[in-house]
């Protein structure tokens, strides 16, 4: 792989539901390493685009390459071992409601057989600490938990395994402001630490820039735009700038149904 | 005012319930060859390691263990039931010592292993829909994929085997309970000597009778299993899509259970 090789690279990837086509020809490239936020409006086929990537969907066309190799062409056990390096945080956090707190962090490495379910507890404690949580948060039930503290679980769990790449599905959405910014901090520090390459959907503006590098604008299908997310609200690009600003007025006509 | 109907429209309403049908019928293809599938997906499972134990032994517990007193007290009063129903009957024409014949036969054949399977496919069809179904609708499915877990390794193999092995034992209970429920009412209210009942139980009953009930548990327990997780694995929309996958979970493995019910009868019994 050389230098300028993007971590993932996405070429004509188009689906279809149907009649609704939801994505139609997305190219777009993330850099190893970096942070990638994908904007986008409800239904612009933002979580369409990473359920291709981590094969919970298979696209109509296009193809996807993760360190060059095209993923839709490999085997299923190289699709396996390549999920191995992949984490993914949910929008809900999707904990397993018949599981612990601690067997949730863990799942992914006692699958793997990669710890004793002896060893896992001392493990899932050392994990939920870099989220900021307390050890004894092991032993509750996902539902005894409070949306912030699942978003955090579901973060440890993501990144128990020491992934290269993480996914975050709007990690900050049903939060407070405060909690919210929070899960960004715990988002850019894990992703730091672990010198991982991250993508993130969300449609909260000041998310995006805490936690991207790169931002791409997904619009009916299409990348609209790319580029620094420290400019988001200021890109020059009409599209772009109102969904930044939250704003009625623009090329962007919301459907709405009377 | 009349309106006229132009050749073309005729022929439209001639045609659109012949489409309407066909339309049913390619859809009702497609689904027993998705279950078909789904089915030998969660089977070939069973040789390809790695197994949950673990799941596979939490679920027998569930379905063997749990099961228990619903499918006790239905088999007990089946056979309360079945003895005092026989004997008015038989009492018409002087038949009332095969009272005991029949109790056994019915129970062994047809009573025990479909009786137990309704009452199992409410219980555990109902609860496995439902919890595929809350994990489908909440990404808990996909989140597995993510964690390298495949989806139907982890929660339909293991549900698979416990039933086909749970509801045999149940089945086995049903058919002494409800045997002894007819004993019950045979001796206490119908007259019948309780040696001279059980002899005849005995005597009257064959391994065939008995294995006959076991293979069609069997049976109906992967029915049961298989339906629960296919209606909850594809449910769709939310709370409601779980509910109507868990309504059709109960109602398809009842039917499919009456339906495999006749089919090995026939080729068990049939002359």
């Amino acid at each position: 792989m050389s230098g300028d090789t993007p971590k993932i690279r996405l070429r004509g990837l188009s689906k279809a539901f149907g009649e609704k086509r939801v994505l139609d020809g997305v190219d777009l490239d993330i850099r190893a390493g970096h942070g990638m936020v994908i904007l986008g409006g409800s239904g612009s086929g933002k979580s369409v685009t990473i359920k291709c990537i981590l094969g919970l969907i298979t696209p109509d066309a296009g193809t996807i390459e993760i360190d060059g190799q095209d993923i839709l062409a490999m085997s299923r056990r190289d699709r396996e071992a390549l999920n191995d390096r992949i984490g993914m945080l949910f929008q809900n956090g999707a904990l397993f409601d018949s599981l612990p707190v601690w067997e949730n962090v863990c799942f992914k490495l006692l699958a793997q057989k990669r710890i004793t379910r002896a060893k896992a507890r001392d493990k899932a404690a050392e994990v939920l600490a870099q989220v900021g949580l307390a050890a004894s948060v092991g032993d509750l039930a996902p539902s005894e938990l409070s949306g912030g503290m699942q978003k955090r679980v579901g973060l440890a769990r993501a990144i128990a395994a020491q992934p290269d790449i993480i996914f975050f599905d709007e990690p900050t959405t049903g939060l407070d402001p405060i909690m919210g910014a929070v899960i960004d901090g715990l988002i850019v520090d894990v992703v730091k630490r672990l010198g991982a390459t991250a993508v993130s959907i969300t449609h909260d503006m000041a998310s995006a820039r805490r936690i991207g590098d790169d931002a791409a604008m997904l619009h009916r299908g299409k990348i609209v735009w790319t580029g620094s997310a420290a400019v988001l609200g200021d890109t020059g690009n009409a599209m772009v700038d109102q969904f930044a600003r939250g704003e009625r007025e623009g090329p962007i006509q919301m459907e709405l149904r009377r | 005012m009349r309106v006229s109907i132009g050749g073309a429209e005729r022929l439209d309403l001639v045609l659109n319930p012949v489409a309407a049908l066909g339309r049913a019928v390619l859809s009702a293809c497609r689904t027993v060859g998705a279950l078909a599938l789904f089915a030998l997906e969660g089977l070939s499972h069973l040789v390809r390691p790695p197994f949950y134990w673990r799941l596979f032994l939490r679920q027998l517990v569930e379905i063997a263990y749990f099961s228990l007193p619903v499918v006790s007290l239905t088999a007990i009063f089946t056979g309360m039931v079945l003895a005092l129903q026989s004997y008015t009957g038989f009492a018409r024409f002087n038949a009332e010592g095969a009272v005991a014949n029949v109790v056994v036969l019915s129970i062994t054949r047809e009573l025990g292993p479909v009786i137990a399977s309704l009452m199992v496919a409410g219980r555990i069809g109902a609860s496995f829909a439902a919890e595929i179904g809350t994990m489908r609708v909440t990404d808990q499915i996909d989140a597995l994929t993510t964690l390298s877990t495949n989806p139907m390794k982890y929660l339909v193999t293991p549900r698979l085997l416990a039933g086909v092995l749970a509801m045999p034992f149940l089945v086995l209970v049903a058919d002494i309970l409800g045997v002894m429920g007819g004993w019950l009412i045979g001796t206490t209210k119908l007259g019948f000597n309780s040696a001279g009942y059980l002899k005849a139980t005995m005597d009257f009953l064959q391994v065939m009778d008995v294995v006959s009930g076991l293979v069609k548990a069997a049976v109906f327990g992967f029915v049961i299993t298989l339906m629960g997780c296919w209606c909850g694995y594809n449910s769709r929309g939310g709370a409601q899509g779980v509910g109507a996958a868990t309504t059709t979970a109960v109602v398809a493995s009842s039917i499919l259970i009456l339906a495999f019910d006749y089919i090995l009868t026939e080729m068990f019994f049939a002359r």
